[in-house]
């Protein structure tokens, strides 16, 4: 990919169009994911779905502006601790609830039905494994990037 | 459920054509047709959860198969031993089949499952953990145990990735590797 233009050295990343287009559209697609996330216990998504919404955003940045740019938003390093975040976190409100009896446990006020604010540990639990599928799934996407970059080397 | 067959071979139609079609990329294509009818199937019944989530991760497998497949020979191999192949194919599917009439047979219908525990979950969820939508009272309550194993999972197969893909793992022998390189 050492391909020139008549107008210089190539720019990393798709053409202006794209970049355009990504520029407006990657930030309703992180709100998204983060609203899929946060309303996990009221509507259909969760944490899975949310959590993957939002590293496809920062994939989408990466596809469009090249690696350089995605990474500097949200490294290697950002991805391995968010990750290792998230599993913690599930498992520290796993624990707290023997504060109530068992392992799980719902200790948390329930709170009003379809109120945002509701269900306990449950929205915890979905930020939780937001967090922890979002920066994983990244994580992989990054060393698949890099092998690319590294069989065009040899 | 009309429309569901017509998913149902549309779907069947899409693996073949990604199985038997010459270039790669088409058969990443097709693949990808494959994933979104998965994807509407689980509309059409009623699981707009599993909907969501299969749309995203078929997006997320099409980036990466696209990026691994794109601007590479793969080399297709579609010579060999045709007669045997096919014949070998036919009987494989004529078990598979005859086997499959008869576990079908004693499925319970659609709609009526044989576990009465998912009973108690529909009456008394919503009552008894708070959450509006029952598939997260399911998963984050009363089964919490299966998402916690799917978590780790998910971690182990990430650590199993980088360990693999990482370039300090792949260095010739007399090769130097920075650490800031990985």
């Amino acid at each position: 990919m050492k391909k020139t233009s008549k107008r210089g050295p190539r720019e990393p990343g798709m053409t202006l169009i794209v970049k355009t287009i990504t520029r407006l559209t990657v930030g309703l697609i992180f709100l998204y994911g983060v609203y899929i996330v946060v309303h996990g216990h009221l509507t259909p998504g969760g944490g899975f779905a949310g959590g993957l919404i939002i590293a496809l955003s920062f994939i989408h940045l990466m596809l469009a502006f090249g690696k350089d740019l995605a990474l500097k938003k949200f490294s290697k390093a950002a991805a391995s601790i968010f990750e290792s975040l998230g599993g913690i976190l599930f498992l520290t409100i796993a624990l707290l609830g023997f504060t109530g009896g068992y392992f799980f446990l719902n200790f948390i006020r329930k709170g009003r039905p379809f109120d945002l604010f509701s269900a306990g540990i449950i929205p915890l639990c979905n930020i939780a494994i937001s967090l922890k599928v979002g920066a994983g799934l990244f994580a992989i996407f990054i060393a698949l990037v890099f092998l690319q970059i590294l069989k065009k080397e040899e | 459920m009309l429309e569901l067959y017509i998913l149902l071979s549309f779907m069947i139609i899409g693996a073949v054509i990604a199985l038997e079609i010459k270039d790669m990329i088409s058969s990443v294509i097709a693949v990808g047709a494959v994933g979104l009818g998965v994807s509407i199937a689980f509309l059409i019944l009623k699981a707009p959860d599993l909907a969501i989530t299969q749309l995203v991760v078929e997006i997320l497998i099409l980036i990466i198969l696209i990026r691994l497949t794109l601007k590479r020979d793969l080399p297709f191999s579609t010579s060999g031993r045709w007669l045997l192949n096919t014949v070998v194919t036919f009987i494989f599917i004529a078990v598979f089949l005859g086997v499959a009439y008869f576990a079908i047979k004693d499925l319970p219908e659609f709609g009526s499952p044989i576990l009465r525990v998912a009973g108690t979950y529909i009456a008394e969820g919503l009552k008894k953990t708070g959450a509006a939508n029952l598939v997260a009272s399911v998963i984050l309550d009363f089964r919490a145990y299966d998402t916690l194993g799917e978590a780790t999972v998910l971690f182990t197969a990430v650590i199993g990735v980088i360990t693999i893909m990482r370039k300090i793992g792949r260095k010739k022998i007399d090769e130097v590797v920075n650490e800031e390189d990985e």
